[in-house]
């Protein structure tokens, strides 16, 4: 059984169908992209994936390797669903911008937390012992984006590539099983792409992790993706090996149709 | 570091126990009257109030126009206490109680109403207050619109001092724990805050649930320092003093509602008299610190930044 | 059975006031998402205005109500600038304190020129009354509904027919795309502005004949209920406004008349807050949910 199995999932708006009857699985330790023209559903997708929105029908069940059945995840609180193990990093980017690099990553860690309120109000040794050593691991993440000299920085002075980064230490401090990226090269020039690639794929060694990444860089998913799924207009119109989508005919299609449209 | 005698702890602790003495002096020898002690008192629930309203609003974001209607529910609760066991142990109970029932009545309230945001959860909360204060009207054992008189005094320099104290550091300690800064995310982003595994909604509770325990405690001290209470005394206007504090000194910043409680005490007390006076001072404060401030006078900064800042430059050096 | 027909007329008359002011609120949100909050600051200000008009001015009553709805126009566009134009770029809670510091700052000014004290207002109106069985409808309630009714339908016929209109409602979708389309949104706001406070002048006087007496504070309260009529109806809409005022106006007389007149004040209030958790959009209001 796969790690997440997105079984006939739906979400209507009002009389709009934007993800429109979509099967996918991720199996674990994978790789794989989600690619769409503007508009597919691709982060309405996400959405439904992470508990901001709840599906309209069909079902997201977490198969964890640890646990006998799987995990009904479809219309659970986004707070839940980051608990059982499903991290995000957000499209436009959704730092908490007036604070500091640190606290960014700190506030992530706070559903592992080892206090209770009475320690947090009276800042007993076990309050002293957790801070240090949330301090500890966050500054340890900070260091795999080259970020943690700037841990005491607002977030929003950080450069924009920096911003990025700092989303995807702050979606690994929740300690996730899968970790979703929504465009994460978005407004990149091609060589911090380049580094980025390279991190992702780190990473998911590092952090025995299973990545579903969108992204508008083609060439970044073809490069790294193991298989590709292809969303328009809500729906799924192509699946598989990145050399089969770029020979899918819908495929081509769909994206040739966009740029016509553009023109 | 993890010992709580550390040397920036034995310095704050001395610096409070200095004021605490230099005031009880002053007091003794007759250099602050009892005039003046009105005005100390005045000042003390209001930082008391300030800053648990800045833990709600000013911290974790939700705008709450309500908060005298906590202090009305601790000032009722333990001036009918202390009616009927006149001590300094009903007085002490009597505060007790005032903070539980504010805090029951703030998760009551709480629950339905922090689903909202901004300027609608503004408004629910001044129609929450308004309705404590009608139930307050037409209650019998609150006397209705009369209010309760003679209401035992128990409130002294000392007890003002501890409960100030005790708010500014519990409070303090929160916001700067794993919870505190669950509630400050909420402020900043709320759905980047669920997406990182916070439980808004418990926390946004969790907020008002304190802010409303501490206003209950200033209520209480209020009720027995003043010996009379009626529910006009909490209105709408009363929501507002509070909120002028806490925009002033900065929301956000602990230090800034302080120093704006002791401010806005001072201005009221020479404008006493001229009550038109105070308050179109009070609305001008509002406009013109939103317009060309809207941090407030400190933003999000703390005194204790100012520590921070001398250590780092001698590090360069 | 008579009583209930004599509430439902005090109601439609007392509602018909809140629909006045309700439709200030519900244009002014619809068009830069603020809670004017010194909007019933206004209306106290049309009263006032009525008061001196027909007293020291010797006025009859459309004179007076002209007056007091020229008055406000002018203080309503005078607050926009003044106020509320530097903050049009800031947090939703600035504007919302900034609000509430112009609404103390009317209520004191007042009271620091004309003292706290209540008036009684002077009588323009005939004391006529008509008698339908035991159902009394004064002549009072005549006027306050029929100028009511008169100035929803001239603000229908400005909303929908003119081109201050046109633009106010493109505004209110989107700033600036109107902006691009050559409409100039600072005169459309300061028009908002104008035609809401002119109709809570318009209540202000309406409300000194009905109830008889004014003071500085009179317009905390009705501004708030109106406040609630506004979000009942929908907040934006101008016929939600008109439907949440009598709503708001026939509820507290029903309250008043069969219960306790002490808690109708909480009764709209808790009316609010059930509405906010319910259907916080209102009956005629759109929905709206945040782009992630």
């Amino acid at each position: 059984m796969p790690l997440l199995s997105i079984e006939k999932v739906t979400k209507s708006f009002g009389g709009l169908t934007a993800v429109s009857n979509v099967s996918m699985h991720l199996n674990k330790g994978e790789l794989v992209g989600l690619i769409g023209p503007n508009g597919a559903g691709k982060t309405t997708l996400f959405n439904l994936l992470t508990g901001v929105y709840e599906p309209t029908s069909g079902s997201i069940k977490l198969q964890l390797e640890e646990e006998k059945n799987p995990r009904e995840l479809g219309g659970l609180k986004p707070y839940n669903v980051t608990k059982t193990g499903l991290a995000r990093t957000f499209q436009n980017i959704r730092l908490f911008k007036d604070l500091t690099v640190l606290d960014n990553v700190r506030i992530a860690m706070h559903q592992n937390i080892q206090y209770q309120l009475p320690s947090a109000f009276l800042h007993f040794n076990k309050y002293h012992k957790e801070e240090d050593r949330l301090k500890e691991e966050a500054e340890r993440l900070l260091d795999i984006f080259h970020l943690a000299h700037k841990k005491n920085e607002l977030a929003k002075n950080l450069p924009y590539g920096e911003q990025r980064h700092l989303e995807i230490a702050r979606a690994l401090a929740t300690k996730p099983v899968i970790l979703l990226l929504d465009e994460p090269a978005a407004g990149m020039n091609p060589q911090e792409t380049a580094s980025l690639t390279e991190t992702i794929k780190w990473l998911r060694k590092e952090f025995d992790l299973t990545i579903l990444l969108i992204e508008h860089d083609m060439s970044l998913v073809m490069k790294i993706c193991e298989r590709i799924y292809v969303l328009d207009y809500g729906m799924l119109i192509a699946s598989g090996k990145p050399a089969e989508i770029r020979a899918n005919k819908r495929v081509i299609e769909a994206y040739l149709g966009e740029e016509v449209s553009h023109a | 570091m993890t010992s709580v005698l550390t040397k920036k702890n034995l310095l704050i602790l001395g610096c409070i126990l200095l004021t605490f003495v230099l005031v009880q002096v002053l007091m003794s020898v007759g250099f602050i009257t009892s005039f003046h002690e009105i005005t100390l008192a005045t000042i003390c629930i209001n930082i008391i109030l300030a800053v648990s309203l800045n833990l709600v609003t000013g911290f974790t974001g939700q705008f709450s126009l309500g908060h005298a209607g906590f202090m009305s529910i601790g000032a009722y609760v333990c001036a009918l206490i202390v009616m009927r066991f006149d001590s300094v142990a009903g007085f002490l109970v009597g505060i007790l109680a005032a903070a539980l029932a504010a805090t029951i009545v703030g998760i009551l309230i709480g629950i339905p109403t922090l689903r909202l945001k901004g300027d609608y959860l503004a408004i629910a909360t001044l129609g929450m207050a308004e309705i404590i204060r009608v139930v307050f009207l037409n209650l019998e054992i609150t006397n209705g619109a009369a209010g309760l008189s003679g209401i035992p005094r128990y409130t002294n320099w000392f007890w003002m001092y501890l409960f100030v104290v005790l708010t500014i550091v519990l409070i303090n300690n929160f916001i700067r724990s794993s919870h505190g800064r669950a509630c400050i995310s909420i402020r900043e982003d709320e759905i980047a805050a669920e997406s990182m595994g916070i439980n808004t909604t418990k926390f946004k509770v969790m907020a008002f649930a304190i802010g409303s325990f501490f206003a209950g405690i200033a209520g209480a001290l209020y009720a027995s320092y003043f010996y009379f209470i009626k529910p006009n005394t909490f209105g709408f206007l009363k929501s507002i003093d509070i909120l002028v504090i806490v925009v002033l000194g900065g929301m956000g910043s602990i230090t800034g509602s302080i120093i704006a409680a002791v401010l806005l005490a001072l201005v009221s007390t020479f404008l006493q008299s001229f009550t038109a006076v105070r308050m179109i001072f009070y609305a001008l404060v509002l406009v013109i610190i939103m317009i060309f401030r809207p941090q407030g006078l400190l933003g999000t900064k703390e005194i204790t930044d100012l520590f921070k800042f001398r250590r780092k430059n001698e590090r360069i050096e | 059975m008579e009583q209930f027909l004599q509430q439902v007329v005090n109601g439609i008359s007392l509602g018909s006031i809140y629909a006045l002011i309700a439709l200030g609120y519900t244009m002014v949100y619809g068009i830069i998402k603020l809670i004017n909050f010194a909007h019933g600051d206004v209306y106290m200000i049309g009263a006032f205005v009525g008061f001196a008009a027909i007293t020291y001015g010797k006025m009859g009553f459309f004179p007076a109500l002209l007056v007091a709805m020229i008055s406000c126009a002018i203080i309503g566009v005078v607050i926009e600038k003044v106020a509320y134009k530097p903050l049009r770029n800031s947090t939703r809670i600035a504007a919302l304190i900034t609000a509430i510091g112009v609404s103390l700052f009317l209520e004191y000014v007042m009271m620091f020129f004309v003292g706290a004290e209540v008036r009684s207002y002077p009588k323009v109106l005939t004391e006529k009354a008509f008698h339908l069985g035991s159902v009394v409808i004064n002549m009072q309630q005549i006027y306050i509904v029929l100028t009511a009714i008169a100035l929803m339908i001239l603000l229908q016929f400005i909303v929908h027919k003119t081109k201050t209109g046109k633009a106010m409602r493109a505004v209110s979708i989107d700033p600036d795309a109107a902006q691009l389309m050559g409409i100039k949104v600072d005169s459309t706001i300061s028009y908002t502005f104008a035609i809401g406070s002119a109709f809570a002048g318009a209540a202000g006087v309406l409300v000194g004949i009905y109830y008889n007496s004014i003071d500085p504070l009179m317009g905390i309260l009705p501004g708030l209920k109106a406040f609630v009529a506004a979000v009942f109806g929908g907040i934006g809409s101008i016929p939600g406004a008109m439907i949440g005022g009598l709503t708001i106006g026939t509820m507290e007389t029903f309250v008043s008349g069969y219960g306790n007149s002490m808690y109708r004040d909480a009764a709209v209030f808790l009316f609010l807050i059930v509405i906010l958790i319910i259907k916080p959009s209102g009956l005629l209001g759109k929905n709206t949910r945040e782009k992630v």
